[in-house]
């Protein structure tokens, strides 16, 4: 078995279209598929909604999808580092979804896990719970969130094999997962591809069955806050 | 007189909520004062920082040159791990949060009210950002501490009966303290645990919409 494809463009050959609900993995700028993104740009297709914990920012990540005009609805839980997204909200031109972050992360999670609603206390009391069904467990009130399935999952790994099995890095793992088991269709981008049996199937972070096509190439990872300390002098 | 900083400063103000901390907890911080108090964790105590983008044992800023993209905090600062950090993914960081396994979250508040409400995520009219984790972690942790300035810029109390702000959670503040002193929300209203240095009971309650008992 292998997924592998020769480019980024390859890998989303017959799985873009207008008007289809991407989820996208990444925090921040940290762990994006910006191979991916950079892809669905070029390949133009417009009214997408996508489902991302952030926006990117202006330039890089989803943040060039909303420049070519791309995206007409994103569901996010925090999308302030991008001006472009602000200027186009602001004129009506995209719809914008706020989405407290661990609902967004656990309604792709259901979604992937084929629970169509789950009930949670957040957001319980605020603009959020507005239209939702409430319902009383043990005393306390919850409300119901719908299950994300998507068209498309595109994510960002650190490794795979052939088979699809992925290992990400540090806190670049975050939404990847949720996102991954998403989508009807996974496609993945990967630092590097290494071979079938290189990966101790005991530390692998999602296995292949969610991933379905896999690219991997050069990745800028840029860096949102950069914030270091001095080192004391000796 | 109004808009004159009183009592505390912002770094006393983390100082005192890093007595809040106990050994062996799992504590969230949010950003602003909150993210200060990680320099105040009182000696012989260890706690162990969440980040709520997918890591516990949160350790401090690397040095110039040793950044890494693929490790921040969840304000996407470069941060570094220590040896008990663990990793993991979004749903399973707001599982922990939502399942009540972390024991504190000390975050930042616009308003707080008698009853425990918190509004700290938007003002109508105004750029509006996003919640980010906030609304999860005030409707998941055991236990959640507000460290705000007690008063406006134009000296209009920020401790109210009811918030006017939208909220972020409701009834879910335990503990509130401010640059004037440290206030519970208890039922019927809030009760003074100590006044900061050089305020008065009587100056701490002219600067408080909100009910104070007793």
């Amino acid at each position: 078995m292998n997924k592998v494809y020769p480019s980024a463009s390859a890998a989303l050959e017959g799985l873009l279209q207008d008007n289809m609900l991407i989820a996208a993995g990444g925090f921040g700028l940290c762990g994006i598929p910006e191979l991916l993104i950079a892809a669905i740009r070029d390949a133009g297709v417009k009214g997408l909604t996508v489902a991302s914990n952030n926006a990117g920012v202006d330039g890089f990540g989803l943040g060039q999808l909303l420049e070519t005009r791309q995206v007409k609805k994103m569901i996010s839980s925090y999308v302030g580092e991008n001006a472009e997204f602000m200027r186009q909200y602001l004129s009506g031109e995209l719809e914008l979804e706020f989405n407290p972050q661990g609902t967004l992360a656990e309604r792709m999670r259901a979604g992937g896990a084929g629970i169509p609603g789950f009930y949670t206390k957040t957001g319980v009391g605020t603009v959020i719970a507005e239209g939702k069904e409430h319902h009383d467990f043990d005393g306390q009130t919850y409300i119901l969130e719908r299950g994300i399935v998507a068209d498309l999952s595109i994510v960002k790994a650190w490794k795979a094999d052939p088979s699809g099995n992925l290992v990400f890095r540090k806190t670049a793992r975050n939404f990847n997962v949720p996102a991954a088991t998403c989508g009807k269709v996974c496609v993945a981008e990967v630092e590097e591809v290494v071979p079938l049996g290189s990966l101790d199937p005991d530390t692998i972070h999602l296995p292949g069955i969610y991933v379905h096509r896999i690219v991997t190439g050069t990745h800028e990872k840029r860096i949102e806050q950069r914030t270091v300390r001095k080192k004391e002098a000796v | 007189m109004a808009g004159e900083s009183k009592g505390w400063d912002r770094n006393q103000m983390a100082a005192r909520a890093a007595q809040e901390l106990r050994d062996g907890m799992y504590v969230n911080l949010g950003i602003g004062i909150p993210t200060l108090v990680a320099n105040y964790i009182p000696e012989g105590i260890s706690v162990t920082l969440q980040s709520e983008n997918g890591m516990l044992g949160m350790g401090p800023f690397p040095f110039e040159g040793e950044e890494d993209p693929d490790l921040i905090n969840a304000g996407k600062q470069t941060i570094t791990e220590l040896p008990q950090t663990a990793y993991f993914d979004s749903a399973t960081s707001f599982a922990m949060i939502r399942g009540g396994k972390i024991a504190m979250a000390i975050l930042g508040a616009m308003e707080v009210s008698e009853t425990g409400d918190l509004a700290n995520w938007m003002i109508p009219g105004k750029l509006v950002k996003g919640m980010g984790g906030a609304m999860d972690l005030v409707a998941g942790v055991g236990r959640v501490v507000v460290v705000m300035d007690h008063t406006s810029k134009h000296g209009e109390s920020k401790v109210l009966k009811a918030c006017t702000l939208p909220l972020t959670g409701k009834a879910v503040v335990n503990r509130i303290i401010t640059n004037l002193g440290v206030l519970d929300v208890v039922p019927g209203g809030l009760k003074i645990v100590v006044l900061a240095d050089g305020v008065t009971e009587a100056e701490l309650r002219a600067a408080t919409e909100a009910t104070i008992l007793g």
